[in-house]
């Protein structure tokens, strides 16, 4: 079951499987499958690198209009992109956020200058990012944050603190959702800040998560500095900023994703077949469910990509929530059907088999980005046009 | 293969809805359960006749208009929109199927013209007893002459006491399992076949038992090679299954549809019941399990068009989720109706009794799904 190709884009996929799996097998071959999913805050260096090696050879941002260096790939080209990526086991990318989140944000709402400034090293990989929004009383409750910034002469003087912030041990720069209006409605007094993560006044404090790795971190701001013209889309304008960059996820990364979903399903399968399981009744309802869910997946992701241009369509708005609890239920289903076995580690102190980790990751994967009850409300909301909670 | 409708197949759909709105409004469909028949006559010759719905799958040499098993699908998502009563899925989705992958040239120039045209109407007896596999087909055939005899108690026939011809499933003496079972051609009226309507807890569809007391059939009623007609029986109920999960897809999506418009105008505690979490999120996860049904369906039905390889395992995917995304919907939507939700007079009870009934049509989604698992290697 594959995407409709043209010629021209079957040309580029075969472009980009032949410079990965070149490189993937070549000079970095010591990076196959490395900072994946439970694995993130490993071989940083070695991943920016790589980053770099992508951005000279013009894979990085190819979805972004020429004019801001990108190749303005259209979505199922990115997809296609993407799907190739894992095949060759690329390593989890350091420069994501910056090309799928701050960039496209800067290309709709900044101005010329931040254009000019920050959006040439994400293309490049030289300048790593990640995103400042959560803080331990703004979750789902988004525009409840309270990161205070002040501005002094030429200077915004930043005051609070981030979580569950990604590679923050790792980035140069961060945007920074902070408070700048504190008596305006709570949606109207934020503003979207670039900071340098580099500074004195910033401190990093990774939080280990149940996996036992550290890809999260709390970030405190104690008088942290950022430049008066780094605000993007104008001053109390960050609530839009913010939405607006949610919205910005097309959902190329989904044949990507589903790649690496099969072959978790394929592990599943010949556990399921070396520990007998495959052979019981209720074991083998289980895993042809998953397998149907997969498929299902799959058709879901391609009609999405056949809509291209179309606006938020129900193929996508169910896209998060379908397959983090199919992701979910996946690992539930390895550990059921490898019985006692399933609590046997790799080894002391604490080195969990793969199964264990997705196990244990697919437990985040209803959670960030939208949990699943936030997911529910958008669909309910802009989906089916149910009222608002009132608030 | 595309992965969207294409202009032709949503006009198709809008026609269909135009059309329903009016033909198989509630009150027609009511009316139609009441009767022994299940449909009513007029409609049919209106949907057949004026709207050609029974020629579109059959080849144009044929009398049909030859068009692909996809586009069959909008139509069959609009008939489970609209709860339509009629014997559609019977004669297209089992007969014609069954004699399109089975018939000679001579047996589809006999009865494919009929068909199209809407005078045939007719089913496939497969099932016996509680069983709908190859064990359970225990009636027998046994060469008589230059024809066969057939002998047996045929149950669960979709439309069986209405349909003109039955295709009728037998084993010859001695066989088991798979092997020696052979679909036979039986007009509705022949000498030895007592139909009886079995009266059935979802009203909308109609089951029969057909029973066969020394039906004496000629040689050429033999339907594909004898004693290899249970791979020509299970081609036939994939085609239908997949048609099926279409028309699940239309059932769910209008449950999901019912229960929005309520809770958008239903008000508790002075605010719209839709406002509520516990509300919006049923309604979301409906809206998620109606459009993966629609992808599993939707994929079944284009690799059918193509005759691609793996319908077998598309056709079970689509008819186990399917079938549980229309039960989740339907029972949902009683749920969110609340009171008004069980009552005789809402049509919520319509579509949970089709879903129910849908369910376990050609298959359950266990069955279904130790299908897939087999054809997974496991």
């Amino acid at each position: 079951m594959e995407l409709q190709l043209s010629k021209k884009e079957e040309a580029f996929r075969q472009e980009a499987r032949a410079w990965l799996q070149g490189q993937l097998n070549g000079p970095f071959k010591d990076l196959q499958g490395r900072g994946a999913s439970g694995d993130q805050d490993r071989y940083v260096e070695e991943r920016v690198a790589w980053g770099k090696a992508m951005g000279a050879a013009g894979w990085n941002c190819i979805g972004w209009p020429k004019e801001f260096g990108g190749r303005a790939c259209s979505i199922k080209e990115e997809a296609v992109f993407n799907e190739e990526y894992v095949r060759a086991n690329g390593p989890g990318n350091v420069g994501h956020i910056g090309e799928t989140l701050l960039g496209p944000t800067l290309i709709h709402f900044g101005s010329p200058e931040q254009q000019q400034r920050f959006l040439p090293p994400i293309v490049s990989g030289e300048e790593i990012w990640c995103q400042g929004y959560s803080e331990p009383g703004a979750g789902s409750d988004l525009a409840n944050v309270q990161t205070k910034a002040t501005l002094v002469g030429d200077e915004w003087i930043i005051e609070g603190q981030k979580i569950w912030t990604s590679g923050a041990q790792y980035s140069d720069w961060c945007f920074v959702l902070c408070r700048t209006d504190a008596e305006a409605p709570k949606h109207r007094g934020i503003s979207c800040i670039l900071v340098p993560m580099k500074q004195a006044s910033i401190e990093v404090r990774p939080i280990r998560q149940m996996g036992g790795s550290s890809e999260f971190a709390e970030v405190f701001f104690d008088e942290a500095k950022a430049q008066k013209d780094h605000v993007v889309g104008g001053v109390n304008n960050g609530w839009k900023v913010a939405m607006g960059t949610l919205a910005f996820e097309r959902g190329a990364s989904t044949l990507g994703q589903q790649y690496l979903f099969q072959k978790e399903f394929e592990q599943v399968v010949a556990a399921a077949k070396a520990s007998g399981a495959a052979k019981d009744p209720i074991f083998r309802q289980r895993i042809a469910h998953a397998a149907i869910g997969l498929k299902i997946m799959r058709v879901n992701a391609l009609r999405m990509l056949e809509h291209e241009g179309a606006d938020l369509n129900r193929e996508a708005m169910i896209s998060k929530l379908y397959w983090s609890n199919w992701h979910r239920d996946l690992g539930k289903l390895a550990m059921d059907l490898l019985g006692p076995e399933a609590e046997l580690l790799d080894g002391a102190p604490y080195e969990l088999t793969p199964m264990q980790k997705w196990y244990l990751f697919s437990r985040a994967d209803t959670i960030y980005a939208g949990s699943n009850q936030i997911q529910r409300n958008i669909i309910g909301e802009r989906g089916l046009g149910l009222p608002k909670e009132p608030r | 293969m595309e992965f969207s409708f294409s202009e032709d197949q949503n006009e198709l759909r809008r026609t269909a809805r135009r059309f329903l709105e009016v033909a198989s409004s509630e009150m027609r469909v009511r009316s139609a359960m009441e009767s022994e028949g299940g449909y009513d006559a007029a409609t049919w010759a209106q949907l057949s006749e004026e709207l050609a719905w029974t020629a579109l799958t059959i080849p144009e040499e044929y009398g049909g208009l030859g068009m692909s098993y996809l586009d069959l699908h909008p139509l069959m998502e609009e008939i489970g929109r609209a709860l339509l009563c009629a014997p559609f899925l019977s004669t297209i989705g089992l007969g014609a199927n069954a004699l399109l992958l089975g018939g000679t040239a001579l047996q589809k120039e006999r009865h494919l013209p009929g068909i199209a045209a809407g005078k045939t109407r007719a089913t496939l007896a497969f099932a016996e007893n509680n069983r709908m596999d190859a064990v359970g087909v225990e009636a027998t055939y046994a060469r008589n002459g230059s024809g066969y005899l057939l002998r047996g108690k045929k149950s669960y026939v979709l439309d069986g006491h209405t349909a003109d011809l039955l295709i009728v499933a037998a084993r010859s003496k001695g066989s088991a399992g798979t092997e020696g079972v052979s679909l036979f051609l039986v007009p509705g009226d022949a000498e030895g076949v007592k139909r009886a309507w079995l009266p059935s807890m979802d009203q909308t569809r109609r089951l029969a038992s057909v029973e066969l007391r020394d039906v004496n059939v000629s040689d050429d009623a033999l339907l594909g090679d004898e004693g290899r007609g249970w791979r020509l029986c299970e081609r036939t109920l994939d085609r239908a299954r997949i048609a099926l999960a279409a028309e699940q897809v239309g059932a769910a999506e209008m449950c999901l549809e019912m229960s929005v418009e309520y809770a958008k105008v239903r008000k508790q505690f002075g605010r719209p019941i839709g406002s509520f979490q516990s509300i919006k999120h049923k309604c979301a996860d409906m809206l998620m399990m109606v459009e993966s049904a629609r992808s599993a369906a939707f994929y079944a039905s284009a690799l059918a068009a193509q005759d691609g390889d793996g319908l077998e395992e598309a056709a079970s995917s689509a008819k186990a989720y399917c079938s549980e995304a229309f039960f989740h919907c339907a029972a949902e939507t009683i749920q969110i109706h609340g009171g008004i939700g069980f009552t005789w007079e809402h049509p919520a009870h319509l579509y949970f009794k089709r879903a129910r009934s849908a369910e376990n049509l050609f298959g359950d989604p266990a069955f279904h799904r130790e299908r897939v698992a087999k054809r997974m290697g496991l």
